[in-house]
């Protein structure tokens, strides 16, 4: 018997199907992946089966959804909570309470549990997920980790039956994700729970998934294993492109297996990159940032490179921002000083406009950039240059569009079209790739490169190591507002295996990318 | 040390009850050793007793507002010529004369002695009462103050809740736009600038709201209860019902026209219709409560003494007027039990266990 299911589930937005006739049984105790490229409404079929849409979301919602064989369609969300529990995107925007312990039990509050039982099961859900030191925290003070793992803490406390997740490790540094991951395991394992989960990068999830489904641009669905479904989906981890590229059948899931298949092939390393000095871009010296009593950035002195891409990585926390956010100037800085070649001005003495056209920061949520109604009265806004700018960076955007209607991809392309509009020598970008597939991140790591070779320093902090490996010349890895490591991406992302990409955990170092191995799988068959 | 005194935090509203007699003790007194009594007996009480959580941290800024109460009213004072009626003049400005219109307005004038202290004593007061109501904030959670209300009261609560949460983040996120604003080139004029602040902030709280509304909505909140249709038609009546005789008693016994007999009356029939309306709601909330906030003794104790003192104080401004309001001209004099009312709010530091130490 099936613990829910979906049957012939439409929906649409105004006219705009997002879903059309998807069919779906989850049994109990298995991890289903739902993956797609942006904008093909993973959010949506979570909704559907939380029940989130179309209460939250508007549109129409035709079909069936039973749980247990009875049906719920017509049932708000609380009224499925004590089977149903649902984890957004961002765990602190969900909170309701101040506490860890308050918020375990808010949940069961609602339920009407009787106390004795509310108090063991807060104690076994805090040992369960290794958070019992932080129960009497403040949840804003919490790592963002740490925050993913009390939200499913929260929803595990009513013993739920199905637990679905919205990009629970979107906003974590790879070593918080495999924590909440390995939890999310823990889980399926041991207790039996079903696990629903959206994500876009795949490599973290698929060797842990049981069944994926994939949906399609068209609003339809493909269940099925991962391995079957990976064969032909548009949006594949870099393992599965790597064993497309080396021919290899059944596809590799997980690293281990890749690792097998890859001692078979015999492949001369890439040629190293003969290293030029680059022309000198910024030079930051001893810079320190303070917020209250915490040092975020301590004495950080770094020299940038014009024409080269620098990854910022580093936990959360790590001062990555706050870094980014100094050196543009407008951040509070405690001291050192930050030099922009060729004329070594620091923009911290410049005003705004002066500021903006000498170092570039694209923040982290780029929508608080936008705030008019079309994408073309924001490019008039933006100055001359902007729409040209726009269309170099992703062309064909239709100028009469809400920006808040674009895809994430086409967004930040608009936010980015703005920041350069002042054309810096500089720019930075703070988590660009947070809420972008496959596609959409290759495009960015692509513009990145394209700026770089046109002479400008480009600072990128970022989690995703995939899209380092795209993209960066260079690494340096924060730890406590210190520089930890830093050096050519190749090096140095070779020598931490938390920061290593796929390939080069398969094939080892100096490997990166796949297209460099199918270079060299084509140059060895010719 | 019994259990009623081992490490916890102390129930909210023992913590506000007490805040409360200070304020009045201090809102009826304008004599200034007097009201630094109550003010140094708050803050001690806040320095001994408030945990290490952040909202603790705010008695520094009710702190910094009193003072700054207190230097507005002595500066006005001095910028609108409080001398009138003579004094002893400390500093002889020269009268800046107004229009004629300006009835009962002087601007500067000769500063006396007189009108200063009359301005400090005031603003000590007002600033007093801050000052309480800011160790109130740093003893009590106001979010675990709400969450004592009835069980019937449950919806308003929580609304009042997220509306406590969703504030600062309003704040925070406006900072944010602001400087992401800075990052790019746009609308300099007044109203441009207005709009890029605003819009970006209130989509960004409009989201924060819909997210929040959402995780509280599929964790259970505001779930049916257990209540037939019938059960819920004579809740709602007695509500309603509980609702319109306040309303009508409240009226009649204020305006003295209207017949004796629907002033009390139908006020006490409304009050009760109201509990019996909160009572039925609340049997039918089928919520618990997890680790209420127990109330033992140390609570009664604070709340005595916060009470004690505004009552002792309020004897004193009713029968030892020179002790309440001293005169300007002399320095004012402090009575054996104006001094001990205030010290007794102490007690509260002495009653109430320790708070509970966060793990970090």
């Amino acid at each position: 018997m099936s613990l829910l299911e979906l049957r012939g589930v439409s929906v649409d937005y105004d006219g705009t199907p997002v879903l059309r006739d998807v069919d779906l049984d989850l049994a109990d105790g298995e991890l289903v992946l739902v993956s797609g490229p942006t904008g093909s409404g993973k959010s949506t079929l979570l909704g559907v089966v939380t029940g989130l849409v179309p209460r939250f979301s508007g549109g129409t919602l035709v079909g069936d959804v039973l749980l247990d064989d009875v049906s719920v369609v017509h049932a708000a969300p609380r009224e499925r909570a004590h089977a149903v529990g649902y984890v957004g995107q961002d765990p602190l925007a969900g909170f309701v309470t101040d506490t860890v312990e308050e918020e375990l039990a808010y949940g069961m509050e609602q339920l009407g549990l009787p106390p004795e039982t509310m108090r063991r099961r807060v104690e076994e859900t805090l040992d369960l997920l290794g958070i019992a030191d932080l129960r009497g925290r403040d949840l804003r003070t919490l790592s963002g980790g740490q925050q993913q793992r009390v939200a499913i803490g929260a929803v595990l406390t009513m013993h739920p039956r199905l637990l679905v997740l919205d990009e629970p490790t979107s906003a974590l540094d790879p070593t918080a994700a495999e924590d909440v991951l390995a939890t999310l395991t823990r889980l399926v394992h041991d207790l039996g729970v079903t696990v629903l989960l959206a994500e876009h990068r795949l490599e973290r999830v698929v060797p842990f998934a049981d069944r994926m489904v994939l949906l399609g641009a068209d609003g339809r669905v493909q269940v099925g294993e991962p391995a079957d479904l990976l064969e032909t989906s548009p949006v594949v981890p870099p393992l599965v492109e790597l064993g497309r590229a080396a021919g290899w059948s059944p596809l590799p899931l997980s690293v281990r297996e890749a690792r097998r298949r890859a001692r078979a092939l015999d492949l001369v390393p890439p040629a190293e990159a003969v290293s030029v000095d680059p022309a000198p871009g910024v030079d930051v010296r001893r810079l320190s940032v303070v917020h209250g009593r915490t040092v975020a950035v301590r004495e950080v002195s770094l020299p940038l490179g014009a024409g080269r891409v620098t990854a910022l990585m580093g936990r959360n926390g790590a001062g990555k921002s706050s870094l980014l956010w100094a050196v543009q100037g407008s951040g509070p800085r405690q001291a050192g000083s930050v030099r922009v070649a060729p004329s070594g001005s620091d923009p911290a003495d410049l005003k705004a406009g002066g500021r903006r056209s000498l170092v570039g920061l694209l923040p982290q949520q780029a929508g608080d950039l936008l705030y008019l109604e079309t994408v073309d009265e924001e490019c008039a806004a933006g100055g001359p240059r902007t729409r040209g700018l726009l269309d170099e960076l992703v062309p064909g955007i239709p100028g009469d569009r809400h920006p808040r209607d674009l895809s994430e991809g086409q967004r930040l392309a608009l936010a980015l079209a703005l920041v350069l509009a002042g054309d810096p020598p500089v720019l930075l970008l703070d988590e660009p790739t947070r809420g972008l597939d496959y596609g959409a991140k290759a495009a960015l790591a692509r513009t990145l490169r394209r700026l770089a070779t046109d002479g400008r320093t480009v600072v990128v902090s970022t989690h995703d190591v995939e899209f380092v490996a795209q993209a960066a010349d260079e690494v340096v890895v924060l730890a406590d507002g210190e520089v930890v490591s830093r050096g050519p991406a190749r090096r140095v992302v070779a020598e931490s295996p938390a920061f290593a990409p796929q390939v080069t955990k398969v094939l080892g170092a100096p490997w990166l990318r796949v297209d460099e191995v199918a270079a060299a799988l084509e140059g060895r068959g010719s | 040390m019994s259990s009623a005194r081992l490490p916890r935090d102390l129930h909210p509203v023992a913590w506000w009850v007490w805040a409360i007699g200070l304020a009045v003790a201090a809102s009826s007194t304008t004599n200034p050793l007097v009201l630094l009594t109550v003010v140094a007996v708050a803050s001690l009480v806040v320095f001994a007793r408030r945990s290490e959580q952040p909202w603790a941290r705010a008695f520094r800024l009710y702190v910094l507002v009193a003072v700054v109460i207190v230097v507005m009213r002595v500066l006005f004072r001095v910028l609108l010529g409080g001398g009138v009626g003579g004094g002893h003049v400390l500093l002889d400005l020269p009268e800046v004369p107004l229009p004629d219109w300006v009835l009962g307005l002087r601007l500067l004038g000769p500063v006396t002695r007189e009108s200063v202290l009359a301005g400090l004593y005031d603003g000590l007061r007002l600033g007093a009462v801050v000052v309480c109501v800011g160790a109130a904030n740093a003893l009590a959670n106001p979010k675990r103050l709400l969450r004592s209300v009835p069980a019937a009261l449950h919806e308003v609560g929580t609304a009042l809740v997220v509306a406590v949460t969703v504030l600062p983040q309003l704040a925070e996120s406006a900072r944010r736009v602001r400087a992401a604003q800075a990052l790019r080139a746009g609308d300099e004029r007044r109203t441009g600038r207005l709009r890029r602040q605003l819009v970006p902030v209130l989509e960004d709280a409009l989201d924060r709201s819909l997210q929040l509304a959402a995780g509280m909505d599929t964790r259970g909140y505001g779930r049916a209860g257990t209540a037939t249709p019938a059960e819920r038609r004579v809740t709602g009546a007695l509500m309603l019902t509980g609702l319109c005789g306040v309303c009508v008693g409240t009226y009649a016994v204020l305006d003295t026209s209207v017949p004796r007999l629907l002033g009390t009356p139908m006020l006490v029939l409304g009050v009760a219709a109201a509990v019996a309306g909160l009572l039925s709601a609340g049997r039918r909330v089928g919520r618990t409560r997890y680790r209420p906030d127990p109330w033992r003794w140390p609570e009664f104790a604070v709340m005595a003494s916060g009470i004690a003192t505004g009552a002792v104080l309020h004897w004193v401004s009713e029968h030892q007027l020179v002790v309440a309001y001293p005169d300007l001209a002399s320095f004012p004099q402090v009575t054996l039990v104006a001094l001990l009312g205030s010290l007794v709010g102490l007690l509260a530091a002495v009653a109430a266990p320790e708070p509970r130490p966060v793990t970090s």
